[in-house]
C-alpha cells in the first residue's frame, strides 16, 4: 500500500525533476504568469546570458501593476510606467509569449485573468513574480510568488529551486454567520496566526466553510495566505472547481479534459495524512473583520476595541509605532471612525462576486459626501459583467463611478494614491505604512464592510444595513 | 548572474529594532518602475529615511553618521510582504552584504540568497545581545563566518551558529548561480517536460 499523502505532497512530488541533497528541489513549473514590474531585469538577464525562454507556451504576460485606471485609451502619461509597459510588450513579442497589455480585451490583474481564462488548473505548479500568486491555490494548484532572479530562472529553464515547505492544515468548521465573507475568514485566520505564523509552511484549507465557499471566495482566502507568512495555500478541487474551469478558453477539451479529470480527481489529502501543524477554528464565531494597524495580522471583529499592547504578541515598541502611524489609541472602538476613501478592487476582492456584495449594500443608498470611492474591477471580464448584470446602474444611482481594471490603489504604483493622513477602507491585501500612497492609512475589510463605510462615511457594521434590506 | 563571493565578513552594523519590517518599507512600490537593476539603494527605507519634501529625517538610523557598516540588524519577521526582489537589491545596493534577524519572511530570504546578500537567522536572545552591543558601542564589530556558519560579537567573543543548506552555502561561498546549475541539467528538464500531462 502506498504511503498516505497530503494534497500538497501529491502535487509537489509529481513536479520534482531533481533533488539536491541538503538543498532545494528542482521543481517543474506548469504555468508562469508575468507582469511588467518584476520581469524586465529577468529578461535582461536572459539577454546577458544569450539564452531564450524555454517554454513560451507555458508563459503568460499581462500588464496590471502600473496601469492607469482611467482613460486607458490614451498614452500612459508617466514616462517610467510607460517605459515598463513598453518593455514587457517588447519582451513578450521577442520571446513569443502571449501578451494581454493595456487595451487588450483579456487585460486585467494577473491573478484575476489566470482563473478567468482557464490557465489556472488543479494539480499545476504556478508561479509569478508577485506574492499573491497564492490565489491560484484555490483550484488545488501549488502556486506561489517568486523574486526576479527566480522569474529569470523559470523563463530560462521552466524550473525553480525551492526547499520543500512544511505542511499545515487549517480547518474551519461550521457555518459562517450572515454578513461574514471569505475575506473575513482570511483576516480572522491571519489575526490568529500573525503575519509570520505560517512562514515556512504551505497551507491546505479544509472543512465545511471552504467546501461551501464559491470558487471566487476560495481565491480570496488563498490570495491572503502570504499575509500569514505562508508560501501558499490550497484547497482540494471538487465539482465546483471542475464546473468553474470547464469551457474556459485555455482549459483542456475533449479527451484532454477526460484525461485531466482522471488526474484532478486524485487530488485530495488521503485520510490519516500527517501535517506538521494543524489548526481548527469554529467558523460560526467569526464576525465581519477590520484591521486597525499596519500589518494584516492586526485585525479584529468589527465590533471590538483595539487591544492593549499587553494583549498582543510581539514587541510593545513596534505595536505602539504602528498605532501611532494609524493615529489610533489602545482601546479605541473602530465602529464610528470617520473615513475618507473607499477602495474596492485588487487580486483579493476585485471579482464579480465582490462587486455584487458591494452593490447589495449600496443599492438604494447614496455615497457619503465625505468619501471618495474608487471601484476598480479586476479585469475587463469583471467590468463587462458589472455592466451586464446592472450593477453599474446601481453604482451610478448611488453616486459611484466605475474605473478601468488594474492593481490600482492596492499598491499605488499608478496615480491612484490615497493622500497622506487620509483613512481608507480597502478590500485589498496590505495595510502597511504608505502602501496605498505615502502617509496613507489603510483599514482592510470585506466588500460589505467597504460598502457600509462608503454610504455612511464611517466604519459601520454592514449587518446593520443588510438587515434593513432583508426586512424591507 | 554570478555575484560576489561571501566568506567571512567583519563589520560594524546598523540596528533597526523594529518587528515586521515589510518590503513596502524597504522599498515603496512607486520606486519599482526601473527596467534595470540600478540605483535602488537611494530609495532604501525611503519613507522612513526622508520627509515628503525629500529632506532627511534626522531621527532615522541611516541618517545618523555614527552608525554604518555592511551588516543590517532587523527585528523579527524581517522582509514580510511583497515578493519584490527590489527590496533585496536596495539592501545590497546601499552597501549591506548581510542581514541579521531572529526571523525572516520566506521570499525575502530567498531573494537575498539569490543575489549574494546573506540572511542570518539567530535566536531572539542573541539578537537582543547584538542590539545591546551596538547600543553600548555603535562601532562594535561583528564577524559573520559563512564557512563555519557562525556569527560572533567580537567585543565579548559570544557567538551563535546559524543554518543554511549546503547547496546555497556553496553558491554563496563560490559566487555560483542557480540558473547555471539548471542549465546544466537541461536535458533532464526537457525529458520531464515531455511527460507532463498539462
Amino acid at each position: 500500500m502506498s504511503a498516505k499523502k497530503t494534497l500538497f505532497d501529491k502535487v509537489w512530488d509529481s513536479h520534482v525533476v531533481h533533488q539536491i541533497e541538503n538543498g532545494p528541489d528542482v521543481l517543474f513549473i506548469d504555468r508562469h504568469m508575468v507582469h511588467e514590474v518584476t520581469s524586465p531585469v529577468a529578461f535582461l538577464g536572459l539577454k546577458n546570458r544569450n539564452i531564450g525562454v524555454m517554454h513560451p507556451e507555458k508563459t503568460f504576460a499581462t500588464a496590471d501593476h502600473n496601469t492607469p485606471t482611467i482613460n486607458q485609451h490614451l498614452p500612459v502619461a508617466d514616462p517610467l510606467s510607460a517605459n515598463q509597459l513598453k518593455m514587457l510588450e517588447a519582451n513578450a513579442n521577442e520571446h513569443g509569449i502571449s501578451y494581454w497589455g493595456l487595451g487588450h480585451e483579456k487585460n486585467g490583474i494577473v491573478h484575476v485573468v489566470g482563473p478567468e481564462y482557464g490557465i489556472t488548473v488543479p494539480g499545476a505548479t504556478i508561479v509569478c513574480g508577485d506574492s499573491h500568486t497564492s490565489t491560484h491555490g484555490a483550484f488545488g494548484a501549488i502556486a506561489f510568488g517568486i523574486g526576479t532572479s527566480e522569474v529569470e530562472m523559470v523563463l530560462a529553464t521552466q524550473c525553480i529551486m525551492q526547499p520543500k515547505p512544511k505542511r499545515m492544515r487549517i480547518n474551519i468548521t461550521g457555518e459562517l454567520q450572515y454578513g461574514v465573507t471569505p475575506k473575513d475568514v482570511a483576516l480572522f485566520i491571519i489575526s490568529q496566526l500573525t503575519t509570520s505564523g505560517a512562514t515556512g509552511y504551505f497551507v491546505e484549507y479544509a472543512g465545511d466553510v471552504f467546501k461551501n465557499m464559491s470558487m471566487e471566495g476560495r481565491m480570496t482566502v488563498c490570495n491572503l495566505s502570504i499575509e500569514m507568512g505562508a508560501r501558499g495555500g490550497m484547497i482540494a478541487p471538487d465539482e465546483k472547481t471542475f464546473e468553474y474551469i470547464k469551457g474556459r478558453e485555455f482549459a483542456p477539451t475533449g479527451s484532454a479534459w477526460d484525461k485531466a479529470m482522471t488526474y484532478w480527481e486524485t487530488l485530495y489529502t488521503d485520510d490519516d495524512s500527517i501535517f506538521d501543524k494543524e489548526l481548527t477554528f469554529d467558523g460560526s464565531a467569526i464576525e465581519p473583520m477590520i484591521t486597525y494597524g499596519t500589518n494584516p495580522g492586526m485585525g479584529m471583529g468589527i465590533s471590538k476595541s483595539i487591544p492593549n499592547y499587553d494583549e498582543t504578541q510581539g514587541a510593545a515598541s513596534s505595536y505602539k509605532k504602528s498605532l501611532q502611524y494609524m493615529q489610533f489609541g489602545e482601546g479605541d472602538a473602530m465602529i464610528g471612525k470617520p473615513i475618507d476613501f473607499v477602495f474596492i478592487g485588487s487580486c483579493t476582492n476585485g471579482r464579480i462576486e465582490d462587486f455584487r456584495a458591494f452593490a447589495s449594500v449600496v443599492k438604494g443608498r447614496k455615497k457619503a459626501d465625505n468619501v471618495t470611492a474608487w471601484l476598480v474591477p479586476g479585469s475587463h471580464k469583471v467590468e463587462a459583467a458589472i455592466k451586464e448584470e446592472g450593477l453599474l446602474d446601481i453604482f451610478t444611482e448611488a453616486g459611484f463611478e466605475l474605473r478601468e481594471p488594474g492593481c490600482s490603489a492596492c499598491l499605488a504604483m499608478n496615480d491612484d494614491k490615497i493622500p497622506a493622513g487620509k483613512l481608507a477602507v480597502s478590500t485589498s491585501n496590505r495595510n502597511f505604512e504608505g502602501r496605498q500612497g505615502p502617509g496613507s492609512r489603510t483599514l482592510l475589510a470585506s466588500p460589505l464592510v467597504a460598502a457600509a463605510a462608503a454610504v455612511t462615511g464611517k466604519v459601520t457594521d454592514p449587518r446593520e444595513l443588510m438587515q434593513e434590506v432583508v426586512a424591507g | 548572474m554570478a555575484y560576489d563571493k561571501f566568506n567571512i565578513l567583519t563589520s560594524t552594523a546598523v540596528p533597526l529594532p523594529i518587528e515586521n519590517v515589510d518590503t513596502d518599507q524597504i522599498i515603496p512600490a512607486r520606486f519599482l518602475k526601473a527596467t534595470e537593476r540600478k540605483g535602488f539603494g537611494d530609495n532604501l527605507f525611503r519613507d522612513w529615511r526622508y520627509n515628503q519634501d525629500n529632506t532627511p529625517k534626522e531621527d532615522f538610523i541611516l541618517n545618523n553618521p555614527i552608525y554604518g557598516g555592511e551588516i543590517l540588524v532587523g527585528g523579527k519577521n524581517f522582509g514580510s510582504g511583497s515578493s519584490r526582489e527590489h527590496a533585496a537589491w536596495a539592501v545590497y545596493d546601499y552597501g549591506f552584504r548581510c542581514v541579521i534577524s531572529s526571523f525572516f519572511a520566506d521570499i525575502f530570504r530567498n531573494n537575498c540568497l539569490n543575489i549574494g546578500v546573506l540572511p542570518v537567522q539567530v535566536s531572539a536572545e542573541f539578537l537582543q545581545k547584538i542590539f545591546g552591543e551596538i547600543e553600548k558601542d555603535p562601532k562594535a564589530k561583528f564577524e559573520v563566518n559563512l564557512p563555519e556558519q557562525k556569527v560572533t560579537i567580537l567585543a565579548t567573543g559570544e557567538s551563535e551558529s546559524f543554518d543554511i543548506n549546503t547547496y546555497k552555502k556553496g553558491n554563496m561561498t563560490n559566487g555560483f548561480d542557480d540558473i547555471d546549475y539548471l542549465l546544466n541539467i537541461k536535458k533532464d528538464i526537457q525529458e520531464f517536460a515531455e511527460n507532463r500531462p498539462i
